[in-house]
């Protein structure tokens, strides 16, 4: 884990005398940083639970998470299944706004002709709701994976784009004047300088991303589902609330859920591993 | 000592059509001189030293540097006002750049980048990265990078600007050592009147809107200098008699700052 300290002039970086209490402290925090969500979630779980039970609540109207586990435990192989199927839609679509995100970024932020022909495409497909498109989508695009690929794509790479043209656009003027001065290739350049300077920029689009993948995933499902195709779990919580299976409809969110704290996890692990020695947003202050 | 190293001949930069930056600036520079660019900000000192550097175009007239006698990487080495490293690489990264960028790998280079951080004193860091170090320090890197490929001519853009004075002092007798161990010429830029006395034999006099030299001094005592330099009556006088001159040239709204 980084942390921060200044090492000062003439100083021989002797170890500063330990501080146990400082020590202690830090100690007890990270433990809490633990012990605090999980307890808070438990607490609204059991809560949950006494509350179905207290009031006799139809499990039809609000399960118990306890039956809601028992749905995971019987529907678990089907569910899975489906989970799969939007686990590989979002993880495809975000790898493509990736690739896409970041070559029209770097195209864009070469040329600005380039920039300002493509812009209002990318604004347009942005601001209209993916709800309102998706239909179209597949009708167009007769492979209902490849329609929902499109879908949750356009949702997620509007934010790469963005920020990978402000990332690269933001490289320090001295910098690229030094490189300039000892005559780097375009290619040094892009490597040592400009992928660089990017990085904290696209790594903070990329925990955007991964979300929005995951919801243009879900809100393509349903309207696909809504369709009556039988696709991930999306479509499974509109097939189970056509058959009011309440239980089976908080099983399959419980999944979703996983999914995007999985995602979020992911991707603030990867910003933390590329970024955590020198930038700021990952860098842990001692105070 | 034949031709001059550095021939700047009517240089002139204009910025858009209405802004002159520097106006018909003639100046020769020896090898082994030690030229300070002095005056208030606008002057176009750092312009001028900029386009000496061939990182901005002239508008009119020419730069001539001397071809180096031996093949170096890159003959010039430049300081900025700011410290100027990549964040995201080590002390040894940032002073590797130039050697990389010319071709040179980690292993290749090491022990010359090696060399140039104990020149300035920070062999023990090599592993740091800039966040770790004070003002001073990430100086003291800018100047080992600038000096990693070996140049016969250094110039400094007004690069103490934002130290404080006990900093700044101490770089300053580490840019003379450098200077005369290496057999440097450079090309400082500041509005310190008491840092060009003291660092420089020559004072190249700026004054502003437009841009150009107004005295071409010449700083008669012994270099290389040291501290006892800084407290002598002589250093006193020079530093009275630069200010002089540099007063004469400012503008009534230029006194403000």
């Amino acid at each position: 884990m980084a942390t921060t300290s200044t090492i000062d002039d003439g100083d021989s970086g002797d170890a500063a005398p330990v501080n146990t209490a400082a020590l202690a402290r830090a100690r007890r925090q990270r433990i809490l940083a633990w012990v605090l969500p999980i307890a808070t979630l438990a607490a609204a779980v059991a809560f949950w639970e006494f509350w179905v039970w207290y009031k006799a609540i139809p499990h039809f109207l609000v399960p118990a998470p306890s039956r809601i586990w028992a749905t995971l435990m019987v529907d678990g192989p089907s569910l899975m299944r489906s989970a799969w199927f939007t686990v590989r839609l979002t993880f495809w679509s975000l790898f493509l706004a990736i690739v896409g995100g970041v070559l029209l970024g770097a195209l864009f932020a070469l040329s600005r002709p380039i920039e300002m022909s493509l812009f209002p495409f990318a604004v347009i497909l942005q601001v209209t709701p993916i709800v309102a498109i998706a239909p179209l989508i597949l009708i167009y695009v007769h492979n209902t994976f490849a329609a929902l690929l499109v879908c949750a794509w356009l949702v997620a790479f509007f934010p790469i784009l963005s920020n990978t043209v402000v990332g690269l656009r933001s490289t320090d003027h001295n910098l690229r004047d030094l490189f300039t001065l000892y005559r780097a290739t375009p290619w040094q350049r892009l490597r040592l300088l400009l992928a660089p300077s990017a990085l904290p920029y696209f790594m903070a689009a990329l925990k955007i991303a991964g979300g929005l993948a995951l919801i243009g995933a879900v809100v393509a499902e349903f309207v696909a589902g809504a369709t009556g195709a039988n696709t991930g779990l999306a479509s499974r919580i509109i097939e189970s609330s056509f058959r009011n299976e309440i239980p089976r409809m908080f099983a399959a969110l419980v999944l979703v859920s996983l999914l995007g704290v999985a995602i979020f996890l992911m991707t603030s692990l990867a910003s933390k591993l590329v970024l955590g020695k020198w930038h700021e947003s990952e860098i842990k202050r001692e105070s | 000592m034949t031709a001059p190293l550095i021939r700047l001949d009517r240089v002139r930069k204009e910025f858009g059509r209405h802004v002159l930056a520097v106006e018909d600036m003639s100046l020769t520079i020896d090898r082994g001189d030690f030229i300070s660019f002095l005056g208030p900000s606008g002057c176009g000192k750092s312009t001028a030293l900029k386009m000496i550097a061939g990182l901005l175009p002239v508008t009119a007239g020419t730069i001539e540097i001397a071809p180096p006698e031996e093949k170096v990487e890159q003959d010039l080495g430049f300081v900025f006002q700011e410290p100027t490293l990549m964040p995201w690489g080590t002390v040894f990264d940032n002073v590797w750049l130039p050697l990389r960028l010319a071709g040179l790998s980690r292993r290749a280079a090491a022990e010359r980048v090696r060399a140039a951080l104990v020149e300035v004193g920070l062999s023990k860091f090599e592993k740091s990265y800039p966040r770790e170090l004070s003002g001073g320090m990430k100086m003291r890197v800018s100047i080992a990078r600038a000096m990693v490929t070996r140049p016969r001519i250094l110039l400094m853009d007004e690069p103490f600007a934002a130290l404080d004075e006990m900093t700044r002092s101490k770089l300053n007798n580490d840019v003379i050592r450098l200077a005369h161990e290496h057999k440097l010429t450079v090309i400082f830029v500041t509005h310190s009147v008491f840092e060009a006395v003291y660092l420089s034999n020559r004072i190249a006099v700026m004054a502003a809107r437009p841009g150009r030299v107004v005295a071409d001094l010449t700083v008669g005592a012994p270099w290389p200098r040291g501290e006892e330099y800084r407290v002598s009556p002589e250093f006193s006088a020079e530093a009275a008699r630069v200010s002089e001159v540099l007063k004469g040239t400012l503008h009534g709204d230029d006194i403000d700052h």
